[in-house]
């Protein structure tokens, strides 16, 4: 591993000296078109443009120098908050770090994502947001929202018991903690009803894929699921 | 342990103080709350593992002091079962899968009582600890885990663990078979005897082997081998254990069912040997997993059939013989379900909605259960087998279930390695609240 690590230090050093032209592929400018696909990966839980709003996570208009865990109305792990408090603002700097693997950089957040090993991709996506939410932050009608139509629509017109909700989120308590502690199994407290309700439809649909969560959702009827989206939108996460 | 003694008064006293110091300050709202304290009714828990400590957290949680909730559990901490495979893989230290009692009874004001549960006195409803002290109940839970038969393997017994561990309850034994397994040399042979059905952890032996494979791999030991002789001709996830023993451990693990070796006929804890009705399989190294039943107190109780393990009724938990006292887990005969931890929590959220529904009359939803069971082939490589469950004519059946199939990519396979890491980060927090 050592060794590696000093070969990885070797490879930073001879990019570096790359834009001067001594290695044999420069590393090429950040794109934001390309970070805008790279940003696809995202949008499941991030939106971005004028009509950005807080979804499973925060939305990232006015991204660049806000302070992190900073968002009204958006129910932050206290990880986050306390980066925040203690000075960490996102810029090109941070959120490379942060990219790079959330759950080192700010242990307890409860961002599920396990982390953008390649600095390229990194770059082209800091690129891309950096446009989108500074720039030009109405340019894109962000349509989101649009494409994903009206699944689970029934499901959302149910006010959802807690009671019964609390007693079905026993199943899930015991890989999704309750504390929002993501560690290898995605947070899904304090999320959005609309947004908990898509999720489990598009496992039920086979828009998302994999193996325990179809399991889980399979048996879930419209009841069910609007009584999970109420007791977990409703846990605060620690 | 006298304050855990004849008169539940003491207990409910210590409640009493917990729960005047927990709302100190409030002021008046403190007096209703100390009332239904000083009144509440017993739920006593017997095992303080992934049935009954989840089943003890459940119930304080939701009913808070409306019941009084005591965890009797013989050990101070408790080492996890499932996972302990990764240690004796070097995968995971001892202690990250030791977990203690302290944030339930800190957090959830359960009375833990450290003490061994010797009987049940069933007509007067209550425990008898070892002492000889009492602790009344008006709702017991019953999670002993189960008991390995010795004598299920001629040869074995209570003695002979010491030589030929069976480290199929986590604790001593598992770190005796690691220390075991480290003094191993390059050439020498490791037998795992695996028990005939039901047993806790259907996977487990199999996994085992593949930790033992991963270990032998690493230290260079490929003169080694490791052979399984089983009691069934078939077993959990067997195609993907093929698959991946193949992929990375060619010829380093032999499984054989009863088919080629004709019968298991002994051990010799003396010589290392197991006898088998094909040939005699001698191991430096020989791990005998016998049969098992339900956990003593549970039998003794007059808890379970013919079968050694617990009949229930599917839609609660609770006994088939006695409608005071609910058995989790391992110990009770959970239809389709698997002998798990999994299964074993999901389990518990069941009686516990039950006790409460019992005791303070809370709304009793239709039961559900669920499993998945991880297993590690190699350090990057993990496959799963679920299932969903609810009560039938026949009890506890299954609604749906899923397993990994072969020729998987291996970024999936990578993948449920996290996400059963993931897994026992947050069963854990499930079960004992911190």
């Amino acid at each position: 591993m050592r060794k590696r690590g000093r070969l990885t230090a070797l490879a930073c050093v001879l990019a570096a000296i790359g834009s001067a032209g001594f290695a044999a592929e420069p590393s090429p400018a950040p794109d934001p078109e390309r970070g805008k696909a790279v940003f696809a990966a995202c949008k499941g839980c991030h939106q971005v443009g004028a009509d950005a709003r807080n979804g499973i996570g925060p939305h990232l208009d006015g991204l660049f120098g806000r302070k992190a865990g900073s968002l009204d109305g958006f129910a932050y792990s206290s990880a986050m908050r306390r980066h925040g408090t203690d000075g960490l603002k996102w810029d090109r700097k941070s959120l490379d770090t942060y990219l790079s693997d959330p759950q080192v950089m700010i242990p307890g957040t409860r961002m599920s994502f396990r982390g953008m090993e390649d600095a390229g991709a990194r770059a082209d996506l800091i690129a891309y947001l950096e446009k989108i939410t500074v720039s030009t932050p109405a340019s894109d009608p962000a349509p989101v929202e649009e494409h994903r139509a009206e699944i689970g629509s029934a499901a959302m017109g149910i006010a959802g018991d807690p009671a019964y909700g609390e007693y079905l989120a026993s199943e899930c308590l015991t890989c999704h903690q309750q504390s929002g502690r993501t560690d290898g199994i995605p947070s899904i407290v304090g999320w959005p009803r609309e947004a908990f309700i898509r999720v489990i439809f598009e496992y039920k649909t086979n828009v998302r894929r994999h193996q325990v969560m179809q399991l889980m959702t399979a048996n879930l009827g419209n009841e069910e699921i609007a009584a999970l989206a109420a007791y977990f939108g409703g846990l605060d996460p620690q | 342990m006298a304050g855990h003694s004849t008169n539940g008064l003491s207990r409910r006293q210590f409640g009493f103080l917990a729960g005047a110091a927990a709302v100190a300050g409030a002021g008046s709202l403190a007096t209703p709350s100390i009332v239904r304290a000083a009144n509440a009714p017993r739920v006593v828990i017997v095992g303080g593992g992934p049935g009954g400590a989840t089943a003890a957290r459940y119930i304080a949680k939701d009913a808070g002091e409306a019941l009084d909730v005591t965890l009797i559990e013989a050990n101070p901490r408790y080492t996890t079962c499932f996972f302990s495979n990764l240690y004796l893989g070097g995968l995971r230290s001892f202690d990250s899968i030791t977990h203690g009692y302290d944030a339930l009874e800190a957090n959830y004001g359960i009375s833990f009582v450290n003490a061994r549960a010797s009987a049940v006195e069933r007509d007067a409803q209550q425990v008898v600890l070892a002492d000889g002290s009492r602790v009344a109940y008006d709702r017991l839970i019953i999670a002993p885990g189960v008991d390995v038969i010795h004598e299920s393997v001629p040869g074995y017994s209570k003695e002979a663990e010491e030589i030929m561990p069976h480290a199929w309850k986590a604790g001593p034994q598992t770190k005796l078979l690691k220390e075991r397994f480290d003094a191993l040399e390059n050439g020498q042979q490791i037998i795992i005897v695996a028990p005939p059905n039901p047993y806790r952890c259907p996977p487990g032996p199999y996994e085992r082997a593949s930790m033992f494979a991963h270990v032998l791999k690493a230290r260079g030991h490929t003169a080694s081998r490791i052979i399984i002789l089983d009691y069934k001709p078939k077993f959990s996830k067997q195609a993907l254990f093929a698959e991946g023993w193949e992929e990375f451990y060619p010829g380093m693990i032999e499984w054989y069912g009863p088919d080629v070796h004709g019968g298991i006929q002994g051990v010799d804890p003396e010589t290392g040997t197991v006898e088998t009705d094909f040939d005699t399989f001698t191991g430096a190294l020989v791990n005998v997993i016998p049969a098992q039943k339900a956990g003593m107190i549970a039998r003794d109780a007059g808890l379970a059939d013919d079968t050694g393990y617990c009949p229930i009724d599917g839609a609660s938990m609770r006994s088939a013989f006695d409608d005071n006292i609910f058995i989790l887990g391992d110990a009770s005969i959970a239809g389709a379900m698997p002998k798990s931890a999994f299964a074993a929590n999901s389990q518990a959220k069941v009686a516990a909605m039950n006790v409460r529904g019992d005791l303070v009359g809370s709304k009793v939803f239709p039961a559900r259960y669920t499993n998945t069971c991880w297993s590690l082939i190699e350090t990057d490589n993990a496959v799963k087998v679920g299932g969903q469950y609810a009560p039938g004519a026949e009890g506890i059946a299954s609604t749906s279930t899923f397993i990994s199939q072969i020729h998987e990519p291996a970024d999936l396979r990578k993948a449920n390695t996290e996400e059963a890491a993931g897994w026992y980060q947050g069963i854990t927090a499930d079960i004992f609240g911190a």
